[in-house]
């Protein structure tokens, strides 16, 4: 086991009177393929969100690498009608945008597909050079950084290359089939060079075949780029076949973590899913 | 190769354009209406574009540009007026307090300057609002600067609510469009910029942007602090145009004539709201003005025909474009020599 590149403590996430993420702990080593498992409305996605600065958290703190990146407790209004876990109340406040935590080598993927529309694929591709940017406004917009501008191009059409989308260039991001979508999401996520990549549902309404390719995708970019991957999916096996751990939430709350074998027999996890049979 | 022909044949073109105005300035007296309608038009082509950044290009819906306007004629005005002329436009105010005199064109650049400055300050609350709401407020600190410089307090700068006159202008039509073909030309490089793609990317999908790594609050602030420079050199060729400025003039209703160019023009289009800014003025400055006269045929007085009926038609264009032309003239796309000739060798193609 590697060392350890996320780290998620006592995260509480409450709106108003829900507490949709109830003190989760957990952690993702590197080069691991984890996948965070639940039904319906367990939050798992919010948990998604808290990681990449969607949502300050309630309370708790998230650190990647071992630096803090997102830390909160509850304060104001929030003090009086907290109902998460009381104890490990934190004290500290850090809340970067999203951009700051893609900046850092997170990078994701969204539930529902979230490509730039109006745009073709190259070009989706090439906006996550953005950040990367030395060029002010003035340069770019006098156009005096060609250099930089080309080395941009050419690092967007290599990665369109490895993940074998360069037949589709030049085509609208949304005239594309759906698997395909999919993938270019994936892609764009990688341009952003990340260490960690989150995955909401990768697999979300595709069909075996799909599902099938989407595996080996997964497994293959993992190798390729060096990556350690978190994702949330519904399809088991996808999740069974690909993860070497695995952690699942009910009701905002963690009620099994382990390897695939481990939870696929866990009582509660089976109870979770099917319901727990009574006795009239 | 075929790019480097692309620019020549553009850079011709533009030569020709301009010496095409040169020559017609030479024989046509200065005082015929197309000279008006050109020069007018040109301003709002450059202020057009600018909102088009804003509304188009980086999907925030701000209405505030005749605000900006009025920020840059005024500091152009505020600027040039010559020291000997002070004492006559500031005569409620023992001439002012401003006692030097700038060259034009560096006044029209500080004019900008100022307009981004209002529009920074502006910006930093007004910026975290999103669509209708982004509208409504920016339209409200518009309508506020238009109040603030009429203040009587603020009369030995602004000179209240009376006219700022007397000031330099230049007549020659090859000024306006030099000047707005440059501003034009920087506001398209930006567009085709990493910001421009940037802003695009905000446009189509803010959340997504950021999990880009793109900072939203920034790249907002820029794209509004750079449409307001614009507009705020408009305004400067604007008031230069009139000759004389007050802020009255820049009501609301200014804001919505650039928002009507620009959506017919297509929203996302500059090269549309250049040509629907040209296309709106000469309707409404010069082909429409009939509407406005009563006419008589004979002793038949042509009903409907009076003052303000020019509106009335203008409102029904407007109705129709919304209903049934949403993507305005050019919708998203742009006008280009290539991509006409490219069209007309399809539709040969088509004809075989």
């Amino acid at each position: 086991m590697g060392e350890t590149v996320l780290k998620v403590e006592n995260v509480t996430m409450q709106f108003g009177g829900v507490v949709a993420v109830d003190n989760l702990n957990l952690e993702v080593n590197r080069g691991e393929i984890v996948s965070l498992i639940g039904p319906n409305g367990a939050g798992k996605t919010t948990a998604f969100n808290v990681i990449t600065g969607v949502y300050p958290p309630t309370n708790g703190c998230v650190s990647f690498n071992g630096k803090v990146i997102v830390e909160n407790f509850p304060k104001g209004k929030m003090k009086k009608i907290y109902m998460g876990d009381p104890v490990a109340v934190r004290s500290q406040t850090v809340q970067p945008t999203p951009d700051k935590i893609t900046r850092l080598g997170i990078a994701r993927t969204f539930q529902n597909i979230r490509l730039f529309k109006s745009q073709t694929v190259f070009e989706n591709i090439l906006i996550a050079e953005h950040m990367r940017r030395t060029s002010n406004l003035l340069t770019a917009t006098l156009h005096l950084n060609g250099e930089e501008e080309r080395r941009m191009r050419t690092e967007a059409d290599e990665l369109l290359h490895i993940l074998e989308l360069d037949d589709v260039r030049d085509e609208m991001a949304t005239s594309l089939p759906y698997g395909k979508q999919r993938r270019l999401e994936i892609a764009r996520a990688l341009a952003t060079k990340p260490s960690l990549l989150l995955l909401d549902e990768p697999a979300a309404g595709m069909n075996p075949q799909e599902t099938d390719e989407l595996t080996a995708f997964i497994g293959r970019i993992r190798d390729d780029f060096k990556l350690t991957i978190f994702m949330i999916e519904h399809h088991m096996d996808l999740v069974m076949e690909i993860s070497d751990r695995i952690y699942v939430l009910d009701f905002g709350r963690l009620i099994s973590q382990g390897t695939p074998d481990v939870v696929q027999n866990d009582p509660r996890v089976i109870s979770a899913y099917l319901g727990v049979q009574e006795d009239e | 190769m075929k790019k480097n022909t692309e620019i020549m044949i553009n850079v011709l073109l533009i030569a020709l354009l301009l010496a095409v105005l040169f020559i017609l300035e030479r024989t046509i007296p200065s005082t015929s209406m197309l000279f008006t309608v050109l020069k007018k038009g040109a301003i709002y082509a450059l202020v057009a574009v600018s909102m088009n950044l804003l509304n188009g290009f980086t999907g925030l819906f701000s209405l505030g540009q005749a605000g900006f306007m009025l920020v840059g004629a005024y500091t152009y005005g505020i600027l040039t007026i010559p020291v000997d002329q002070r004492p006559n436009v500031y005569m409620y105010f023992e001439g002012g307090i401003v006692q030097f005199a700038l060259h034009p064109v560096i006044a029209i650049l500080l004019a900008g300057v100022a307009a981004g400055i209002f529009a920074y300050l502006i910006g930093l609350p007004v910026l975290r609002l999103k669509s209708d709401y982004l509208a409504i407020a920016t339209l409200g600190f518009a309508e506020i600067i238009r109040a603030f410089f009429q203040w009587d307090k603020l009369g030995p700068l602004t000179n209240g609510s009376n006219l700022l006159r007397s000031y330099p202008s230049y007549k020659s039509v090859l000024f306006y469009f030099i000047f707005s073909g440059i501003c034009i030309a920087l506001i398209v490089m930006l567009i085709n910029s990493t910001y421009g793609r940037a802003f695009k990317a905000i446009r189509d999908d803010e959340v997504a942007a950021e999990a880009m790594g793109i900072n939203l609050a920034h790249h907002k602030r820029i794209a509004f602090v750079v449409s307001s420079y614009f507009a705020g050199v408009s305004g400067a060729l604007l008031a230069m145009y009139q000759t004389s400025i007050q802020a009255s003039m820049f009501k609301s209703a200014m804001t919505y004539e650039i928002l009507l160019i620009v959506v017919i023009g297509g929203i996302g289009s500059v090269t549309g709201s250049c040509i629907s800014s040209f296309l709106f003025i000469i309707l409404s400055e010069w082909v429409l003005r009939f509407l406005d006269n009563t006419t008589y045929i004979g002793s038949f007085q042509v009903p409907l025909l009076r003052s303000g009926f020019r509106k009335v038609v203008f409102s029904v264009i407007i109705m129709v474009i919304v209903l049934f032309f949403r993507q305005g003239i050019m919708g998203t796309r742009e006008f280009s020599v290539s991509a006409l000739l490219g069209k007309k060798k399809k539709a040969k193609g088509g004809e075989q």
